[in-house]
């Protein structure tokens, strides 16, 4: 077998109608950005599933490192008075 | 010495860490800590199940050009466009357990992965592509519907895409069955004759029995493998011989009978010795099938060398070399 290469890997995020958010889809693969989008549009879109689709180069992907997700994740754990349901509201009160 | 035992101490801590989460029902990420056991068996699965969907567009290729009619044409088209698409999105996923592209397609080429037994057998006439499509897609179906709940994020979330679409195949097959069960005696002999050759292949794509491969594999404790082996291959059989009998097939197995108090049929004894011949070697088209996957691998070679050199060209004129 010829061990050549088989191209960078690129992330595709689709949007399925317009307003909708942009999903993770899965990955191709290909040697620039215009072969990119044509491969992510044949491999994940044969049936109309996106109307718009984002591809990005995977090594310019920064994740969060699960092993650090209690510390990283901290500062949103004890602000419950960012939730609507912290609140008391007077009995009575509608449409609030 | 001390170091060692430290090393096994914190390998200890990250296999119980890993397995509270498994048990938690948490799905496992690319970059979540996992034994190498769970790797190794992933990347075996997923590649051999990858390296499937692309062998298997083989058998229908052939009828392409032969396809009775316009509208079936451009269906198994599509089909098989679909099977590469699916071999596409398992590799990716694959990938993301470490291993690449080049490395996949070496260990198939030298036979290092595997792909299913089931494509080691000849599409012989156009009643093949019928049953193809309903007993070998069905049989895939039932599998990956089961797989869908695997622990391993991106090899769940590629099943229930695949899922999605191979409904479309196994009707399509049920479809051509059913229209040749409706034509001349001949057109009906075809669909028996298919049906007979690819029931017992459709059973054996399944695995061995639960009693040869045992439950207590880290596949179950690990939750990659979510149903038995026998568990599958009797939810296949317990919905398609229904279906064999709306369009007139036999299912030729003269043992098959309803137990009604298991709620399940009975089936005959399956033949394993053609099993492991098939996977040894022995079926009708392995060397044919590994020989087109590696001739037109090497002769797509200067496609991605054409590939290559038009993006390094490109790359040089936006530096301006």
């Amino acid at each position: 077998m010829a061990t050549d290469s088989q191209f960078a890997t690129w992330e595709v995020f689709m949007q399925t109608k317009p307003g909708a958010n942009y999903i993770h889809a899965g990955s191709v693969h290909a040697s620039d950005k215009k072969m990119a989008l044509q491969n992510a549009r044949d491999t994940y879109t044969r049936r109309g599933e996106g109307t718009s689709i984002w591809v990005v180069p995977s090594d310019a992907i920064v994740a969060s490192n699960p092993d650090d997700n209690e510390m990283f994740f901290d500062p949103a754990n004890d602000k419950v008075y960012r939730l609507p349901t912290f609140y008391v509201m007077p009995e009575g009160a509608k449409a609030i | 010495m001390e170091l060692l035992e430290k090393t096994d101490k914190i390998q200890e801590e990250l296999l119980k860490n890993f397995e509270i989460k498994i048990d938690r029902g948490d799905a496992i990420e690319p970059r979540d800590k996992m034994p190498d056991g769970y790797r190794k068996h992933l990347i075996r699965q997923m590649s051999q199940h990858a390296h499937s969907e692309v062998i298997g567009m083989q058998p229908e290729g052939n009828w392409i050009t032969r396809a009775p009619s316009l509208r079936a044409k451009q269906i198994l088209l599509a089909k098989i466009q679909d099977e590469g698409g699916h071999g596409l999105y398992l590799y990716s996923a694959a990938e993301t357990l470490g291993i690449s592209r080049d490395e996949m397609i070496a260990q198939l080429h030298s036979g290092k992965a595997k792909y299913s037994n089931i494509f080691n057998y000849p599409a012989l006439t156009w009643a093949d592509i019928g049953a193809i499509g309903w007993l070998v897609d069905g049989a895939a179906i039932v599998n990956q519907v089961s797989l869908q709940r695997t622990s391993y994020g991106p090899y769940s979330r590629a099943m229930v895409r695949i899922c999605k679409e191979e409904s479309f195949h196994q009707r399509q097959g049920y479809e051509i069955m059913s229209k040749m069960m409706k034509g001349t005696k001949d057109q009906q002999g075809m669909a028996q004759d298919a049906m007979n050759r690819w029931w017992w292949p459709s059973l054996m794509m399944f695995g061995p029995h639960d009693s040869e491969s045992p439950h207590t594999g880290d596949a179950f404790k690990w939750k990659i493998k979510r149903s038995s082996n026998d568990e599958l291959r009797q939810k296949f059989i317990d919905k398609t011989v229904q279906q064999a009998e709306v369009i007139g097939l036999t299912i030729p197995d003269k043992d098959l009978k309803w137990n009604e108090a298991k709620g399940h049929y009975h089936h005959g004894p399956i033949n394993w010795n053609e099993f492991y011949s098939v996977i040894g070697g022995g079926g009708p088209c392995n060397k044919q099938r590994m020989a087109h996957h590696i001739k037109v691998h090497n002769e797509g070679e200067w496609v991605r060398s054409a590939a290559k050199a038009y993006q390094e060209k490109k790359e040089k004129k936006l530096l301006h070399l």
